[in-house]
């Protein structure tokens, strides 16, 4: 049947229009998926950061690689984990058993293991490369393993421990970073929207004062001591020699044990961490600025990395029988055998000429003529000006 | 006793005047230079428009064409309303292929632009669309609407419009955008409990706006002792995937790769169940599946562009077949599922294709059509096609094998236009508030460059936007945001340069101190000297 239409020539605008900071109304509507909400985060990083060296500073090089193994063991893969170790203990030539670094006494735990993946290492770990891995500046040539791709859905953990004072954190015996420096670069994160909720943990003297100048939204903070207190180390082994953990990590790690991927415990079960007659020191934490109540908050939403999942339900049908697959624009290209570059050219070394080096004047030369002529100064003027020159 | 050197009067003079000259020379050239050459340079930024951008409004404008089908107009209308004939003919040989012949034939009518709409409206006793069905909706930017206009009595063209409104406003909410998808490309910018719980969801689980995304498809083969798997991944990524990659090239550039991992497990131990003499996977444990998975991955991905994972398991002989149970422990068709912005898992069992007895490792080729079903609906969740709930009366053509209708396209577009627009106007002006506040941050060249492109590129984009050139404004948008997003995260800004004033003081202090007492002191007794003269002075005269 034949349907004739008439085409009418006329464009018709509707215009939506959106205020852009100011919105009326909030639409009520029944949630489809009520497990989604329990949480706003779909991924998780953590940022670890290890900032004294020399070999009496294991505990802190160990204290990092608990909360790592931690982290990884809940799930939190390597490509998500940024890793700054400022010494390295576990090849060390003090270290009697190299390729190991122990957190409990009589080497009964041995937190290096055979699957860590440092991203910063030593001298690398510096304040502008802590500062540029946070708010995202790095040069464009910076390898992925190296940056924090985070997103406005990613939780972030981030634990830092060494030497501190009132106020600073000091990296490398050299440099020190201050609480403000600290709070601004988490705005400049928050301006971006590179994270959901932030978790800071710091494990040093004075601790307390590092979160102190805090000012974004959605950030947890915990600290091994209040200020005026120092932070102090657990147990010394007496084959290594030196101090394995502090105090407040050595428990905390204890707590993590105990946490596996399925975990309920929650966010006021942390804060119970080493009271004070295990630490000496008083650790303290900060939640203003966040806005779920702790209660709430799963440990294993900050350590872990659990992932929301949805069954798929729609599928698209392409078996459509008879009809074959289409090239899309591919044109049959040739198989060119491959073959490696030549690794080592042995024809050139072989046949190899010498290289051509430099001239300089025979070594004693310069020596030689500096005494010449001192010996005609001394000839000409007398002895007694020698007495001047030594 | 001290012997003070006793000054004729020529030579006090000259001790004055020369220090005078001296005070004068550090006062007039030594600080001018002093602060010169500690300054930063800050090239100049357009702060006005900067500020301009804070109160952005933003108006999405869309173009409707209205065509009216014979018998939906009476003659008086016709009249009035300008015309120009055009018929076409179609025969339509089964009632269920007519819509969609139809609706291909329609759209070869009329030149359809990005982010337009045409609507026809066909008469209400019209046979095309079945009964209860309203709108059609189909695969190009074309809509077929039932209405009965004709029963608006006596009027013009107008009033015509203005009976259809209500309709037509459906139409294109379903079509282009509508309040919820504009707040949910908004969410990071809004106040929170804004946007309501599904558009958070949706937002959640597809990518935000990136130049670029590195797309990987991996076999997991936990037994190549008794499974030699065989895909033909290549054909079917052409076939498949790469029509809808092309039709989302204005979007953002894609490089798609692919792998086999051999004695790759999941993490999780399925069940046995004696009732489907299946292995099963309940909903909960899925969470768990991909951790261990995804340590195992490679990535070929050398830029910082977001990365997505489908898996295609095949489950060992000893773990087969593998269903997936969902919470109401039923199987689930697909079976397969997918995490937000990461990608999905797909358990593709090859049991049936062998008996007890054969001689192992088995060839099996696998079926990549029904796979590539499965990861072509995942892609499209996570580039951000939602499921839309069609209102009632309204018929959604699905898009099948092109992987996406065109309309479907449009409305990603405009979210991302609005989420560009958004984002590149929030980094602009947060930087520039940035750079205000801390005044010893040095601004290159290259950087106030980039912000002036991305201003310029973000008035375009609003520009366009209104006038209702959708693509164009994509591009423009795009612009703005790679432009803005080079300009935060320029590796110069780092702001290393706190300086408490207790510091301040200790570092400038030693070197300007022992310059500047003397010329004080000695300007201090030349101020005294000219006193007691003055004083002389006057007592001589009185």
């Amino acid at each position: 049947t034949a349907r004739p239409c008439m085409l009418i020539s006329s464009s018709v605008a509707l215009d939506f229009v959106l205020i852009g900071r100011t919105s009326a109304f909030l639409l009520l509507h029944q949630a489809r998926a009520e497990r989604f909400f329990r949480s706003d985060h779909t991924n998780n990083w953590a940022v670890l950061v290890c900032t004294s060296r020399f070999w009496f500073n294991y505990r802190h090089v160990a204290n990092t690689l608990s909360v790592y193994r931690s982290v990884k063991r809940l799930g939190i893969p390597d490509s998500h984990i940024v890793l700054m170790l400022a010494d390295d203990m576990a090849c060390n030539h003090r270290n009697p058993k190299p390729a190991t670094v122990f957190s409990h006494k009589n080497m009964e735990l041995n937190v290096y293991g055979d699957d860590v993946e440092v991203d910063y290492r030593g001298y690398e770990v510096t304040v502008e490369n802590f500062l540029r891995v946070l708010t995202g500046r790095l040069p464009p040539s910076t390898p992925r393993s190296k940056r924090l791709l985070s997103d406005d859905h990613s939780n972030i953990l981030i634990y830092l421990t060494g030497h501190g004072g009132n106020g600073f954190l000091k990296f490398q015996d050299s440099e020190e970073i201050s609480n403000v420096e600290l709070a601004d670069a988490f705005e400049q994160m928050w301006q971006k929207r590179r994270y959901n909720e932030l978790l800071f943990i710091i494990d040093t003297c004075q601790g307390a004062s590092m979160y102190e100048r805090f000012y974004s939204p959605n950030l947890m903070a915990l600290a091994s001591s209040q200020v005026g207190e120092d932070s102090l180390s657990h147990q010394p082994d007496l084959a290594i020699g030196v101090h394995l953990m502090d105090r407040y990590t050595f428990y905390l790690l204890e707590f993590l044990e105990d946490i596996h991927p399925a975990s309920q415990a929650n966010m006021n079960d942390l804060f119970k961490v080493c009271p004070k007659s295990q630490c000496v020191s008083t650790p303290g934490h900060r939640t203003d600025l966040f806005q779920r109540d702790p209660g709430s908050v799963l440990i294993t939403d900050f350590f872990g990395s659990v992932r929301k999942v949805e069954i798929t339900m729609e599928t698209i049908n392409l078996t459509v029988p008879g009809i074959p697959l289409e090239r899309f624009g591919g044109e049959p290209h040739t198989e060119t055998a491959l073959a490696y570059v030549d690794q080592l050219p042995v024809a050139q070394i072989i046949h190899q000429k010498p290289k051509q080096k430099d001239w300089h004047p025979p070594d004693g030369f310069i020596l030689g003529l500096w005494t010449l002529i001192l010996l005609v100064f001394f000839r000409t003027y007398g002895i007694k000006h020698l007495k001047h020159i030594f | 006793l001290s012997i003070r050197p006793v000054l004729s009067d020529p030579e006090k003079q000259r001790g004055r005047s020369a220090a005078v000259a001296i005070a004068a020379l550090v006062i007039a050239a030594g600080i001018p230079l002093w602060w010169k050459t500690t300054e930063t340079y800050r090239a100049w930024l357009p702060a006005a428009r900067i500020s301009e951008l804070e109160a952005l409004q933003l108006e999405l404008r869309v173009e409707v064409e209205v065509v009216f089908a014979r018998g939906t107009l009476s003659p008086e209308q016709q009249k009035k309303v300008p015309a120009s004939r055009i018929t076409y003919e179609s025969c339509c040989k089964s009632k269920s292929l007519c819509l969609v012949e139809a609706d291909h034939a329609l759209h070869t009518l009329t030149e359809t632009s990005c982010g337009s709409v045409v609507i026809y409206i066909i008469p209400e006793a019209s046979a095309l669309l079945p009964q209860d069905m309203r709108v059609y909706v189909g695969r190009s930017r074309t809509a077929l609407l039932r209405s009965q206009v004709a029963s608006v009595v006596g009027a013009g063209l107008p009033e015509v419009l203005a009976a259809l409104d209500p309709q037509m406003e459906q139409v294109l909410q379903t079509m282009s955008f509508n309040h919820q998808d504009v707040t949910a490309a908004l969410t990071d910018r809004l106040r929170p409990g804004l946007s309501t719980r599904d558009s958070l969801a949706d937002s959640m689980r597809a990518f935000k706006s990136s130049p670029g995304y590195e797309i990987t498809f991996s076999l997991l083969n936990p037994d190549p002792k008794h499974h030699q798997l065989h895909w033909d991944v290549e054909a079917a990524l052409d076939a498949y995937i790469y029509p809808l990659l092309h039709k989302m090239a204005p979007v953002a550039n894609f490089s798609v790769d692919s792998q086999i991992l051999y004695y790759a497990v999941l993490g999780v131990n399925p069940r046995y169940d004696a009732s489907a003499s299946a292995y099963t996977l309940s909903a909960d444990s899925l969470a768990h599946v991909i951790n261990p998975v995804e340590a195992r991955l490679g990535s070929n991905a050398a830029s910082s562009n977001p990365v997505l994972n489908f898996l295609l398991y095949v489950p060992d002989s000893l773990h087969s077949p593998l269903i997936i149970r969902n919470d109401q422990k039923q199987e689930v068709a697909s079976n397969a599922f997918h995490s937000p912005r990461w990608g999905g898992i797909m358990v593709y069992n090859v049991d049936g294709a062998y008996g007890n007895d054969t001689q192992f490792p088995v060839d099996i080729a696998i079926d990549m059509s029904r796979v590539m079903g499965v990861f072509l609906s995942q892609l499209r969740l996570m580039l951000g096609f939602q499921q839309t709930g069609a209102p009632p009366g309204f018929v959604l053509e699905a898009a099948g094998r092109e992987g996406v209708a065109e309309w479907e396209l449009d409305r990603l577009l405009w979210s991302r236009s609005v989420e560009n627009v958004a984002t590149a106007s929030a980094s602009i002006t947060s930087l520039a508030q940035l750079l205000d506040q801390i005044a010893n941050i040095v601004i290159n060249d290259n950087i106030a460059q980039q912000v002036a492109s991305a201003v310029t590129a973000l008035q375009a984009a609003v520009a366009e936007l209104e006038a209702g050139n959708l693509a164009l404004a994509l591009e423009h948008s795009r612009e703005a945001i790679s432009a803005s997003e080079r300009a935060f995260f320029d590796p110069s800004l780092l702001h290393l340069l706190y300086f408490p004033d207790d510091q301040k003081f200790a570092i400038y202090i030693p070197l300007f101190l022992p310059m500047c007492v003397p010329i004080l002191l000695s300007l201090l007794k030349i101020f005294r000297e000219v006193q007691q003269h003055r004083a002389e002075k006057r007592a001589k005269r009185d």
